[in-house]
């Protein structure tokens, strides 16, 4: 059985609940022939990769749908191989070039000279060219991009790209002026509760109160995903839905408020070592760490009173998440932020009582 | 102009209408891509320094700088097909560019091989310059390393090839390959020339356009020629054959950030309000704009901005400064906005 996320992934553009006008636009452009490059970018569960799924059925028709997968090998200069999987139909592939790293660049030169160079043959198919779907344009090397600028220009007759990324701030410039830019902004609230009662209404589990949804939709962050994948847990936990429902957290974000919580009550060396264990626990469950930091900075900054503290607590937050970017080890910058915000906490604390 | 009317298709009749097929999905920036060095309507200095030396027949290496859409790929492009007509130009021109692998490997092997093979005066009837031309493109992505095999190659096979070197940075070029080449800086284009092919493309294509949205396609482009060719194709696309295309439609490909949202984020330093600055924050962020963008933005109306003294305007630079490299090292968006706007708000109220 499917997730309900999977299930109900609208296929065709005429079926996208949100953003009509873009769909409207991205209609006419399939139709026109003349399809340019593109660029989806938005945050994550905002439904790009659903429009690009739909994008390519509407240029190719049902046929984009059979797809496989299979295993690529690549090679690159100092003869290391390296191996990449791809999906592919008849009309498209779909890459992942940042599974591999640095070496990205060798894989754009290598599949997309190769998509390139062939010519469709077949005067009267529908399109004359294939497309080539890049996930996580924005994890690409500058040297990979780079490599992209020409052959973009070069094959425009035999090969379209479409790019899906979350930020246009990491793609260089010359790849954005050759790109149309579309941009997949996050359902708003009203929006998600409406897939979600539809959602609901076509699982035949009842009728949804509201305020849940509501609740869900908030309780996301705008995330739609998110609110499907929520929505399932709630109707396992209790069904019918109920009005005031209590709705399931997942277990490490649970943590992390067991971690906050450590955090706020105690600020000494003794306390920083049970969080170091904690957070190193974390860590062994493959959360990824920018993400522990920036929940841990959420809950924090929503238990603090008082502006100062908050914006402060903000600032250290976006310090220690950049140096965890740049840094090796995730731990220590985890760590360096409890302890600043440990120390910061105290002052303010110690000043409130003076 | 004779070059833009479309070449005549001799063969069966398919072939024509691949040919056609093909002419149409092409992108404007490739189909009106300058063909020969008159066509090169900006950039005069550097056209009529090239003009001179093709007169004398005595190109020397060349080395074309200056930021992207500003001409120089084309401006070579035109001056080899000038030179070399367009049937000797596969065979006496390589071009290399980042998309081909240029390790030194290649550098050894390849372009040393092209560069010592002789070629004659002149093919048939037609007279033909004696030395190849070979086309690094985006040169300051190569890496040193190669670069450096460049040099002694460069100066053997002086006699037999031109080297031609383009790129972004000339930083980035280490100085002994400089220094054997003529230098070229591209400037941004200029309003009016911008204006002029614009609306040329416009006449050609049929498109119709508002004369303020070729404003403010000039100005979005920065004197990136490429950028606005780009935009207007995609905008007559979106919109279609009959409609006319207004501001809001090029802003929206340009993935400007819309002012109500900018207006908001100002709006914001005067409080110290810090859930009003996380929530306007997180709707920039759901809605997808892209941080670097509404950053760019900000600065412009920071410059503008009467209300704060100079110190004040300083401080805030600095602040946006440190934004913009954690942004290049790829910290995350909303953490640094929350960040900035926190900072800025600090100095502003």
């Amino acid at each position: 059985m499917a997730l309900w996320v999977d299930k109900h992934r609208p296929t065709s553009l005429d079926k996208l609940d949100y953003h009509i006008d873009l769909s409207q636009h991205l209609k006419k452009l399939c139709a026109s022939g003349d399809f340019p490059h593109m660029l989806v970018f938005g945050p994550p569960g905002a439904g790009k990769k659903t429009r690009v799924v739909s994008i390519l059925r509407e240029l190719f028709g049902p046929g984009s749908e059979k797809i496989k997968i299979d295993q690529r090998i690549f090679e690159t200069p100092s003869k290391r191989k390296l191996e990449l999987n791809i999906v592919s139909s008849n009309y498209h592939l779909e890459v992942n070039p940042s599974d591999v790293g640095n070496y990205d660049r060798v894989v754009i030169q290598d599949l997309l000279k190769e998509v390139a160079q062939t010519q469709q043959v077949d005067v009267s198919a529908q399109k004359r060219f294939k497309v080539v779907v890049i996930h996580e344009a924005d994890l690409l090397t500058r040297d990979a991009q780079a490599g992209l600028r020409r052959t973009m220009e070069k094959y425009m007759s035999n090969l379209r790209i479409i790019m899906c990324c979350n930020t246009t701030s990491k793609i260089i410039g010359p790849i954005q002026s050759r790109c149309l830019l579309v941009r997949v902004g996050a359902p708003t609230v009203p929006e998600i509760c409406k897939v979600l009662h539809k959602v609901v209404k076509k699982e035949h589990c009842g009728p949804l109160p509201e305020s849940l949804a509501v609740k869900l939709a908030e309780e996301s962050g705008r995330n739609l995903r998110r609110a499907l994948l929520m929505l399932e847990t709630a109707k396992v936990q209790c069904h019918p839905f109920k009005e005031n429902q209590e709705i399931p957290r997942m277990d490490w974000e649970e943590f992390i408020r067991v971690v906050m919580a450590q955090v706020l009550r105690m600020q000494n060396p003794e306390s920083l070592q049970i969080v170091r264990g904690q957070l190193y626990e974390l860590l062994n469950h493959c959360i990824d760490p920018t993400t522990i930091l920036k929940t841990l900075a959420r809950e924090l900054i929503a238990k603090v009173d008082g502006d100062d503290i908050k914006m402060r607590f903000a600032q250290e937050a976006a310090f220690y998440e950049h140096r965890l970017r740049i840094g090796q080890k995730a731990i220590f910058h985890l760590e360096a932020f409890v302890a600043k915000i440990m120390s910061v906490y105290k002052r303010h604390l110690m000043s409130m009582d003076m | 102009m004779s070059f833009f009317t479309k070449r005549q298709t001799t063969g069966s009749s398919s072939s024509a209408a691949l040919a056609a097929a093909a002419a149409a999905q092409k992108p404007w920036i490739e189909k009106y891509r300058p063909k020969t060095m008159d066509d090169i309507s900006s950039q005069e200095q550097a056209v009529a320094v090239l003009k001179k030396t093709m007169e004398s027949q005595n190109l020397p290496h060349l080395l074309f700088y200056g930021p992207p859409g500003t001409g120089k790929t084309s401006t070579i492009l035109a001056l080899a097909r000038d030179i070399y007509g367009p049937e000797m130009i596969g065979s006496r021109v390589l071009e290399l560019n980042a998309s081909d692998e240029r390790g030194i490997q290649v550098i050894r092997e390849k372009v040393k091989n092209f560069a010592r093979s002789t070629v004659s005066h002149n093919i048939g009837n037609q007279s033909c310059p004696p030395y190849k031309i070979i086309i690094l493109d985006e040169a300051d992505s190569m890496t040193a390393d190669a670069q450096s095999a460049l040099r002694r190659t460069m100066e053997t096979y002086s006699k037999l090839t031109r080297f031609c070197l383009i790129c972004n940075y000339v930083t980035r070029i280490i100085e002994p390959l400089a220094s054997r080449c003529a230098k070229f800086r591209f400037r941004p284009l200029e309003e009016k020339h911008s204006r002029e092919r614009l609306e040329m493309i416009c006449r050609q294509e049929d498109v119709k356009i508002a004369p303020e949205a070729i404003l403010s396609l000039i100005r979005l482009s920065e004197g990136d020629l490429r950028k606005a060719i780009m935009y207007l194709q995609s905008a007559s696309r979106l919109i279609g054959k009959d409609a006319e295309i207004g501001i809001d439609v090029i802003a929206d490909i340009a993935g400007t950030v819309p002012e109500s949202i900018i207006d908001g984020l100002e709006a914001c330093w005067r409080t110290k309000d810090y859930n009003a600055i996380s929530s306007e924050v997180q709707n920039v962020v759901a809605d997808g704009h892209s941080a670097a963008k509404v950053l760019s933005q900000l600065h412009t109306r920071l410059l503008k901005n009467d209300v704060l003294n100079s110190i004040q305007k300083a401080k805030i630079a600095e602040v946006f400064g440190d934004m913009d490299k954690a942004l290049c090292d790829g910290a995350d968006e909303q953490l640094q906005l929350l960040n900035m706007m926190t900072r800025v708000s600090a100095i502003a109220a």
